[in-house]
This record gives C-alpha cells, structure tokens and sequence, in this order.
C-alpha cells in the first residue's frame, strides 16, 4: 500500500490538525450567515427545530437540487442487499414497498402505512395469512405498471444470498424458516415464482402464508428487503449500480465513492403515492473520505445534509454548535451504547460479577467518554431504545445507573464482589474495535472505574473491520477472556423482535457472525419471544417488549452506556425537515424540499 | 547501452512476478495463516451461512493455494469469469480483480481514477521542481544570506507540516474564507478551467512538501558539487560563473534530483492519499482509503499492484535516465 | 555579479608608486588569508616571485606549505566562485604581462583565465566533468576564448590529443574521462590546458596521482610541450625529485612563506636552508640503500593559524638553538641574499649553513 511521507506522522498531524482545524473554520465562518432568528424565510429554523417535529413545511418549493455529502457509501443500493439505515431512508425516493413508514417525525414516523398496496394487511385471526391489494397507477420508471408478480420477484431475491448478500434475512427467516426454496436463480420454475409462501392470484392481489405466526411481519415489510424488482430488469449482483425505479426518482449516474445523481422519473404519479412529496427535481450525493471536509462543505453551504446521519465530526460539531446552533438538531439515534459479559467467560458467568461491574463503573464518566449528554446522549439505564414500542427509556432503571449510583457505587460493587466469591477482584480483558476512538475512550473511562474496585481490566483493541470473525466467534471469545465486550446495537425495524431478537435469542447463538455476546440462554426471555410473535395487538406486544427488556436486565448481562443522541446538520435552505423513528432519528429524506430550489 | 536497457527489463519483469506473489500473499495468504476468514468481512450484520458460501465460491476461496495464484495471474493477461450462486460475472484482461463490494471490476475503477492522480502528481511535481530546484539552487549561492536562512526555514516548516494541516489551511483560507477558489474536483475532460481551480490548492499543497524537500537536497547537493574539482577546472577554464552553475553544477546537481523525482512520482501516482482525501479528489489515494474502510480487498489488492507497478517502472525509468545523464552508469 | 566585483575591491588597491614589473610574471608580497571559526589562517603570507617567458619555476613544499593557494590566487580562483559570507582576503600585487591581476576587473581576468594562463590539476579525474566527454571539455575550453564552431574546436581538440601522445585521437575524443586511464587523462588535462596557447602554464602536482612509470611520461610532455610553446611554468609539488630535472628556478614554501629561493642547481647544491636540506633528505632516489635513503623532516606542519613566532620552521629545526639569544624564536628571519639570485629566510649564520650542509648533510645525500 502507499502513503505519503507523512503517514508516520500521521496521528500527531490529525491531533494538530483538529486543534487549529477549529480554529480556522471559526475564523472562516464567522460571517455571512443570517442564523438565530428561529424560522425565519431564508435562514435556518433553529435549534432542535425539526427534532420530532416538522419544520418549516409551508417554505418547501417545488425543483431545484438537493444536495446530499457522505464519508460513506451504502453498503449497496441494491434494495434486497442494503442494511445502512441511511440506505433504506434515502432507497424509498427509487422504491417503494407495500406498507411504508409514515411520512411524519417522531414515533408515528415509525409506523406503518399503505405505499404500492391500497391499505395494511388484511390479516387471519391465526396471523398467518396476510393479503394486499395494489393500488392503480403504480408505475416502473419505463411506465410499466408494478405488479404483484414484480414485489413477489423483489422479496424472492433475498433467497439468493449467495449472490445478494448484505441485506436482512427476515422475510426469509418468517416465510421459509427450513430453506426450502433455493432462491430465483436457482428456481427451476418458468417464471422463477417458485415460492410458496407468497401467492399471486392477480397482478394486483398478493397473498403471504407464514408457517408460523410472526406479529412483526407487517414491518419486515415495511423494509426496504420487501421492495418490488422486475425480473427482466434484475442484473443480480450488478443490480445495485442501478437499480430499476419504482418511485418518485431514478438513478441517473453513480460511481461508487464519487458521487450519486437521482432524477425525477416522469413516470411516477403523485397521485398513485400517498407518502412521497418528491419536491426537489434533482438529488445529488458527493461521497467524501475525509469527514471534516464534508463538514466544512456543509457550514459552508456548499451542501444541504449528511446521507450518512451519524451526527458531526468533533471539530465541525463545536463550530456548528458555537456558530450555526439554528442549523442543528439533536436526536435520539435509537442506538444504545454498551458493554457485554460473555457469560462463557469467568467470573462474568456468575451474575454477581456482572453486577459489581454494572455497580462499579462511572456513568458519568462513560457519557462524557461518548461525547457528553448533547453529542453523546442520555446515560443508558436499561437495554430497550427509546424508539421501540414497549420502552420505558430513563424511567427504568434498575441499577439506579442514572440515580444513586451514577458517578459508581463502590461500595454496592465491592459488595457483589463478596457474593461473586471474588472480594479483592479479578482480572479481566476489555474487547474494543480499535478504528471506533469513541469506544476505545469509553474501554479506558470503564477500566479506571473498575481499578477503583480492584477488578483489574486489560484493554484489547483487535481489528474493529473483523468484527464478526473476532467478537462475534464464542469460541475466541472464550479463548482470548474477553470479559467486557464495548459495542453497540440499533433497531432493524421499531420492535423488540427488530431489536433484541439477535442479541437475545438463544436460536442466535452462532459459531461467526455472533451477535449474542452474552450468550444468553434463557428459557423466559426465549419463551417471550414466542409469544411475541403471536400477539398481534399493539398494546400487548409492547407490553411483552418491557417485560423482554426487564429480564435482560435482570439478568446483567450488560452495562448500558447511553441512549445515542446525534448532532446532524440541516443547511438553511431545506424545508419540511423533521427527525422519524421510522430510521433512528434520521431526516426522513424522501419529503424534504427546498425553500429556495435556484440556491 | 542495450546490454543495460535489457539487464534492466529482464530485472523488472522478474520483480514485476515477484511484486504479483507477494501482493497475493499479504492479501489472500497471510489473513489465512492468521485465522481469518476473509469472506466473513463480505457479507453483512447477520451473516447467512448461504451469503458466506457464496462470497468463498466467487472468490475461489476454496481452492487450493496455487490454483488461486495460477487463476489471479491468468486474470491479469487472459480475464476470468467469478461464478457463484447462479450468478456469472465476467471480468476481461486485464482483470486486476473484481469488487464484491461494488460490483465492479477493479481494473475500470483504477483507469477511472488514474487520471486524476497522474493530473495530481504531475501538476505538483512541475511547480515542486521548479520552486524546490529554483530555492536551493539560490540558498546555495548565497549560503548564510538571510534569504538562504528565510528559505530553509520554510523548508523545514514544508517538509514537517503534514498534507493534513497545509491543506486544511489552505482551504481554510482560499476556499471557504476568501472564497477565491471553489474547492471542487471537476473532470479535465468536463472544463479545463473548473479542472485547473479544483486542483490549484492540491498542487500548491502537496508541492509545498515535495519542494521544501527538492530545495533542501538540491541545496546540499549543489554546495557538495560546488566544491568538487571540476568545478573549479570549470572556472579555470575562464567559463562565466553563470554557466559554471547553470551548465556545470547543474548537471551533476540534478542526478540526484532525478532519482528522487522518479522515485516520489511512483509512489505518488500509487495515490496521494492524504492530499486526494483532504480535497476530495476521486484518485487512486482515496480509491483505497475508501476500500480499506470498506474491507473492499480486491480494490486494496488492484491499487497496491498498480502502486507497486509504477514504482517499478518509475525505477525502470530513473534507471535509465541515470544511464543518459551519467556515462560511467552505461558500464557497471 | 556584482559580488565579484566587490571582492575584487576589497583585495586592496595596487600602491599606486610601485612600478610596472619588467618581469613576464611577478608576485608582489602576496597574502592569501582565510578567515574561519578558529580565526584567520594565514596560507600565503608575504610572497614574491618573477618569473620569466620559457621558464621553470618549481614551488616546492609540504602540503598545507600555501603552494597551491599561491597557485589558485595567480587564476585568481580564490574570488571566482566565492559563495557565502567568508571570502578569502587577498593582497598584495599579481602583475601578468604587464596587467595587474588583484585589481583588474574580474571578468577580464576571466577572460585571461584559459587563454593568457592555464592550469594543470593534480587528479585528472576528479578535475574532469563525468558526464561529458574529453572532447566536449576541450571544445568548451576552447571555444570560450575563439569564435569558431563546433566543428573547427572539435579538430582543435583532436589535434591537440594527438599532440599530447593519445592514440587515436579522432576516437578517443568521444570518450569519458572514466574510460581513460591515469596517464592519458592526465594527458587529456593538459591537452585541455595547452588548447589556447597559455602564455603562462601552471601544473599543481601534476604526476602526484600517477604511477612512477607514468610520471617521468608527463614530466617529459611537460617540458617538451613548454620548449615548443614558449610558455611561462610554475611546477608545484611537495617532491623535489619532480622539479629536478624540469625547473630553472626553485621556490622553496614553509608556513605560507618562502624559506628558499634561487636557481635549480644552486637550491639542490648549495641549499641554504635547513627545511630545504630536509626535502632533500627525503627525496627518494633510485641510487640509494633503502635504510639510508630517507631523512624525514621530523614534527608536523605549522599550523597555519597559530604561526610558531620567530622562525615557523624553528620547533622542527634541529639546529633552532645555534644562533644566540634565542632569536629563532623571537625574530621572524627575512629573505637575505646567499648567493647570486639565491636567497634564503634563516638566523644561522652563512658560515653555520655552509658547514652543516658540507659536513653534516651532503655526505648522507
């Protein structure tokens, strides 16, 4: 590989460069910009002003381009094999799907609503049959109409993981829990609809049999996975250089790591779709590798939002929010940040262990380590993200993580020691991804607090681009003694199963890929599970996540850091902003517009 | 003369093979021997055993060690087709590769981002040579002046301030503060004008570094030839000082500059990383930055052998520039 | 270049009093000073010579004796090409068929450079251009000084090749100076030298770097090139042997000062000067018994920047202490006459001279 001459210098050069970095964007930007005045015309709408909440909805014009910047490219465009929430958010202005999430911020945007089908699923009382009718006047981008065969096509590709992998499983998971079918390039049917557990009676009717009840199957396809493809327009792997449209935009060029350029597709009707406003003409992504540089475009002006949604980079951050406060908002990412005990890996196989460290470690201080309460977010007080159905957020906290004991109570924890059978302590490995310096620091904040309770913890940082061969291999878990794993964790979709089911579940249990660090292996919670996916009623199901959520607790499998809260830039031009549940906290990116579509 | 030109041909190809293996060693063997699984790293959150299998068979990761060699250098001259899953991908000569990741091949994706590496490097390299030549040339002259101390403190500033500091500055200051400049890659073939803008800063920055280097060793060179006897028999000749130094001293001062130039043009059109990723410049530097933090290996394996080609060919070049200007290279 | 210029200035105006030499070359109380970290050194300090057309002078000395600089301040070399703050402090009088040298504008001397006096340089290889080949130098050397093209210089240049005994010249000349062998580079150097017909000709250590073989050779060439050009010569070298034969006229250097000074038999017979009596000593002659033949002057060279006081030579002189009241010590010893045009810088008395040298030196010769 090649560097320059300054790569051997390069972490003091960065050091250097973020301090006087900061300076020089203060001093470059102190002027020109017209901010403050919380939604006026032209400037922007203020701080948290589209935080759960829509701002300035009535300035959006029709045309113009909306400009998007991104430190990092989908996983793939290809609608069956992208996982990045940023990828389903922004992949709905080419797709749709039969059921999508509101248009709306906050938690209703995390429900779902009819999109290609005219209404939810009509469902049996077995919840096993879910039937939906398309809606007319859907349309390919070459004005075609989207048939019940092309969504059946769609959800089939996500068989064929050998050849589309990267996306989720669920469908697959719920519809063919054996692997029966052997995916449409393996289908030996004429028309490659070999899957039984999706019916097509009509071109408008589509028809899914589950072999057991799921209660989430409405939202798995609510996800991007579920969109419709037309067989004739499937290139296989190569589909995610271009994806064939089916919503308000098509792909006009990409190249991937350069830059993305959606145009309107004439062929789509605002009529035949009750969720997208599609007001810009254009949308445009420049993908950058350094994000300060994409930060300082985005101060600048040059560029409207970040695709990627994971809030500021520090320097940028603490101008933006010196300077331009009006242009930020502060969300709730629906990630939590935590530590886990592999219970493979002694003393943590005693609960008492797990406990004195839970008891003994400084909230405080692991907050600040995530970057404080603004950038950082609220300290995590039990396992289930505020975004999720069934969450109780702060107000559960049995640990008193967030009370009494958070600045460490070293008493309580010396306590569990006792019980642990482990009174002067123990030593112990923390696993941290060595390319995430946000973790490392909370590794670090966690292993002075532990000293201070005579627990004795090794940091090692392993190859953070290995993830699922190092941490997520039980067996070198066990062989290394990685007692405390630091790692963190979003929602698939808004619901316990969408959630906790990966990291929970003793069926996730895997030999690679692991997900269940803790390896836990409860009957109760498994048991809950079950019965989660059979109560079809709201109310119920939420009730069976806190109870989920209070078990995992129980148990002490891990320490919560915080509930991730981001810092993400909205330039003064956008209009009909706001924040959705639906994707973490993300803009819900389809309805944005502009207020001035020349700029 | 010839006997030289092919000693050295013969010697490139054979390093070239070599440079091939060891590549393919670093990138396919080495994560084996370590215990890694590469296919693991292609496939996403919730790893189905079906994506791992199909990732392993396209890339014929199941095959024995020397089947995999024979086939990634079959690729190179003949092209060769992944097939996996039903799908088939064809990837034609010369196929450095194919990304999983992207779903291309890598050899598109290098002659696409050539180009702007090469305008980089090149751009750079004409005002570092020119400036850096120019300065120690002058300093050497007038050694002890205040100028030669002015100008071998900027040079010592040039060469320990990173690409990431003189850039950011840069664009701090020209780019978003004075607005003079709109930082922004735009194609050659797009607008000349918008092309030259766009890579003004980027040329000034990274030849900053390279000409504070050139004007500290043509300065130490140039004074070390100033005092060799040829010089002097120069002088002694009655020759003008002006072409004593232009003509005499220059010559022999630039050998030296010669070599390094090829040398730091190899490695540079291997990617300028920092400067490519500082100024968002889609080159061959952020090509492989990009992919190192996608786990996009083929493409980190294509950039690292073109990188590796052009600094072989760059010694190839260099070797025989040495031969033109140095007659008593011609005979060893 | 104005920098040039003002050296040239600073060297000091030519007392205007003196009169214009009759000699084809005379040096005039020349100092050549160095200033540097540790202080001034002195390599030339106070010497005057003449020297005239179809003549041999020999500059004998040790190294580090201010030969070569003495020879370097003629070409005027020690201005030219004088980069950074120290520069050499030079004066005294350099008169050049009737010009003088340290006060003439310096692109003039240039001009005489190459054309009125040329230099011949100890090792060949090192005072040749690598990179271009024995006849480009040439052609150069002689095209600075004629109006011709490349064509009539290249023949000049074949021409002159043959002359100083190169073989086939007409193919040799496209050669590099690495491709030569010592001998026939040395011969390149002075085929170089004598391609503009140099009034004065100046050989520093012109055979030092060559075999013995290849030596006797160049001496030969030497003389035989000056009888057929009619040239001025100073021979420079620390062996005395070299200047035996080719000399008319020896000049004998301790410290940056002439110890010894008059006709070539005169200095090799009737040497008047203790230091001179040791190069004699350590003359290597091919006559002589192995274990005999040499009598090295003991101790080392003066430092040239602490210049002992009184005699430079009397910490080495076995003989410092003859003459009374420690005078060697105390009395810097001017040049005073000991024989026709023979003068010597030394506080023995002539007869003290006289008989050492009969009685105690000669005899071991």
């Amino acid at each position: 590989m090649t560097t320059q001459r300054t790569s051997g210098r390069r972490k003091q050069a960065l050091a250097a460069a973020a301090a006087v970095a900061a300076l020089l964007t203060t001093a470059a930007c102190g002027g020109g910009s017209d901010d403050g005045d919380g939604g006026s015309k032209n400037g922007a709408a203020g701080f948290d002003a589209a935080n759960n909440k829509v701002a300035q909805a009535s300035l959006a014009k029709k045309g113009g381009t909306l400009k998007f910047g991104a430190a990092q490219d989908a996983d793939s465009w290809d609608t069956t094999r992208g996982y990045y929430g940023m990828m389903w958010n922004f992949a709905r202005y080419y797709s749709r799907q039969l059921v999508t999430n509101k248009a709306e911020p906050g938690k209703a945007g995390a429900e779902l609503t009819p999109d290609l089908a005219t209404g939810l699923a009509k469902v049996t009382d077995d919840g096993k049959t879910y039937t939906y009718t398309l809606r007319d006047g859907v349309t390919w981008e070459d004005g075609k109409p989207i048939t019940s065969k092309d969504v059946k096509y769609g959800i089939e590709r996500v068989w064929a993981q050998d050849v589309l992998s990267g996306g989720p499983t669920y469908l697959k998971d719920v519809l063919d829990p054996n692997g029966t079918y052997k995916g449409p390039y393996k289908d030996t049917s004429a028309d490659k609809l070999g899957l039984k557990a999706i019916e097509t009676p009509d071109d408008k009717t589509i028809v899914f049999k589950l072999p057991k009840a799921n209660s989430d199957f409405e939202e798995m396809l609510g996800l991007i996975s579920a969109s419709p493809v037309r067989q004739d327009k499937d290139t296989k792997a190569k589909y995610q250089l271009h994806p064939f449209s089916s919503g308000p935009y098509k792909f006009e060029s990409y190249n991937p790591g350069k830059d993305l350029t959606l145009v309107r597709n004439t062929s789509w009707k605002q009529e035949s779709d009750p969720v997208r406003k599609a007001y810009p003409d254009k949308i445009t992504i420049q993908f950058f590798s350094d994000a300060n540089q994409l930060d300082q475009r985005l101060i600048s002006g040059d560029l409207d939002l970040d695709l990627n949604q994971t809030g500021m980079s520090p320097q940028g951050r603490t101008t933006a929010l010196k300077q331009h406060k009006a242009n930020l908002d502060n969300p709730v990412s629906g990630y939590i940040r935590y530590a886990v005990f592999p219970q493979s890996v002694k003393p943590f196989d005693n609960i008492e262990c797990r406990k004195a460290v839970i008891y003994g470690a400084d909230h405080v201080s692991l907050q600040t380590a995530r970057g404080g309460p603004v950038a950082g977010g609220d300290i995590g007080t039990n396992m289930l993200p505020p975004s999720v159905p069934g969450s109780e957020g702060q107000k559960y906290d049995p640990y008193e993580l967030n009370g009494a004991n958070k600045n460490g109570n070293v008493a309580k924890a010396k306590e569990a020691l006792k019980a642990c059978g482990q009174p002067n302590g123990f030593k112990t490995t923390i696993a941290v991804r060595n390319n995430k310096p946000v973790e490392v620091a909370t590794a670090q904040s966690l292993q002075a607090s532990l000293k201070k309770i005579g627990i004795t913890a090794e940091i090692d940082q392993y190859d953070g681009s290995q993830t699922s061969g190092i941490i997520g291999s039980p067996e070198n878990v066990k062989k290394k003694g990685y007692g405390i794993i630091i790692m963190g964790w979003g929602p698939d979709f808004p619901s316990v199963q969408g959630y906790g089911l990966p990291l929970w579940s003793s069926k996730y249990i895997q030999q690679s890929g692991n997900n269940n660090y803790a390896l836990i292996n409860d009957k109760t919670i498994d048991g809950l599970f079950d019965s989660y996916v059979n109560t079809l009623d709201d109310a119920g199901k939420a009730k069976i996540a806190t109870e989920i959520n209070h078990k995992v607790m129980e148990g002490a499998y891990y320490l919560p850091f915080v509930f991730e809260k981001f810092i993400n830039w909205r330039s003064d031009n956008l209009a009909n902003v706001y924040t959705t549940d639906g994707y973490s906290g993300q803009y819900d990116f389809v309805n944005l517009g502009l207020k001035n579509p020349q700029k | 003369m010839l006997a030289y030109l092919i000693r050295r041909l013969f010697a490139a190809a054979v390093m070239l093979v070599v440079i091939i293996m060891v590549v393919f060693g670093i990138f396919f063997l080495v994560p084996k021997w370590a215990g890694v699984d590469i296919a693991l790293s292609f496939v996403g959150k919730q790893a189905d055993p079906a994506a791992i299998e199909g990732v392993r068979q396209k890339l014929g990761l199941g095959d024995p060690i020397y089947a995999q060699v024979w086939e990634f250098f079959k690729g190179i001259f003949a092209g060769r087709t992944y097939t996996g899953g039903g799908d088939t991908i064809h990837c034609s000569a010369p196929c450095f590769g194919y990304s999983f990741r992207s779903e291309q091949a890598v050899w598109p994706v290098l002659t696409d981002r050539f180009p702007v590496t090469l305008g980089l490097a090149l751009g750079a390299a004409v005002l570092w040579l020119v400036l850096g030549v120019a300065a120690g040339v002058l300093s050497a002259l007038k050694r002890g002046s205040l100028w030669d101390r002015g100008a071998m403190v900027v040079a010592l500033a040039g060469v320990s301030l990173p690409i990431y500091f003189t850039g950011m500055l840069s664009l701090a200051i020209f780019a978003y503060g004075l607005n003079w400049i709109d930082a922004q890659y735009v194609p050659l073939e797009d607008s000349f004008g918008g092309w030259f803008g766009g890579m003004i800063l980027p040329w000034i920055t990274l030849a900053f570094l390279y000409a504070a280097m050139y004007a500290r060793i043509t300065r130490a060179t140039m004074m070390e030839i100033l005092g060799e006897d040829y010089i002097r028999t120069a002088r002694a000749k009655g020759l003008k000082e002006q072409t004593v130094i232009g003509k005499h001293a220059m010559r022999s001062t630039m050998t030296p500059i010669l070599t390094m130039l090829g040398m730091d043009l190899g490695a540079l059109i291997g990617g300028a990383i920092l400067t490519e990723s500082t100024f968002n410049l889609p080159g061959l530097g952020r090509a492989v930055l990009d992919a190192i933090r996608n786990q996009d290996l083929p493409i980190i394996v294509g950039v690292t052998l073109i990188t590796s080609l052009a600094v072989l060919f760059a010694n190839l070049v260099v070797d025989i520039l040495y031969a033109v200007i140095d007659p008593r290279v011609r005979l060893s | 270049m104005t920098e040039l210029s003002k050296t040239g200035a600073a060297v000091g105006e030519p007392t205007g009093a003196s009169p214009a030499p009759t000699s084809f070359l005379e040096v005039r109380d020349l100092k050549v000073h160095f200033p540097t970290d540790d202080g001034l050194v002195k390599s030339v300090d106070g010497l005057s010579f003449q020297l005239e057309k179809g003549k041999t002078l020999g500059i004998v000395g040790e190294s580090g004796s201010g030969k070569s600089v003495t020879s370097l301040g003629i070409m005027g070399l020690h201005t030219a090409g004088q980069y950074g703050k120290r520069k050499a402090q030079i004066s005294g009088e350099i008169w050049l068929d009737g010009t003088e040298l340290l006060s003439a504008d310096p692109d003039h001397v240039r001009k005489l450079r190459g054309r009125e006096m040329a230099m011949i340089f100890q090792d060949p290889l090192s005072a040749l251009h690598p990179y271009y080949t024995i006849g480009q130098q040439i052609v150069e050397a002689y095209r600075i000084h004629h109006d011709v093209d490349k064509k009539t210089a290249r023949r000049r240049a074949v021409e002159m090749l043959d002359r100083v005994g190169i073989p086939q010249p007409d193919k040799r000349v496209d050669n590099y100076p690495h491709e030569f062998s010592g001998g026939m580079r040395q011969r390149a150097m002075i085929a170089m030298s004598l391609v503009n017909n140099p009034e004065l000709l100046i050989a520093d250590e012109p055979t030092t770097a060559l075999d013995v073989t290849v030596q006797a050779q160049i001496l030969d060439l030497i003389r035989d090139l000056q009888k057929e050009f009619g040239s001025a010569v100073i021979v420079i070298t620390h062996d005395l042997g070299v200047v035996a034969e080719l000399a008319d006229d020896i000049l004998v250097m301790y410290g940056g000062r002439c110890v010894e000074r008059g006709p070539a038999e005169k200095v090799f017979y009737e040497p008047r000067h203790p230091y001179t009596w040791g190069l004699l000593g350590s003359m290597p002659r091919l006559d002589r018994e192995q274990q005999e033949r040499l009598i090295p002057v003991k101790g080392s060279p003066p430092s040239l920047i602490n210049v002992p006081s009184g005699c430079a030579f009397n910490p080495r002189c076995p003989y410092a202490d003859l003459p009374k009241d420690d005078v060697t010590r105390t009395v810097r010893p001017e040049l005073a006459e000991v024989g026709s045009r023979h003068w010597a810088a030394c506080h023995l008395s002539k007869e003290q001279r006289e008989r050492i040298w009969t009685e105690e030196i000669a005899p071991k010769l």
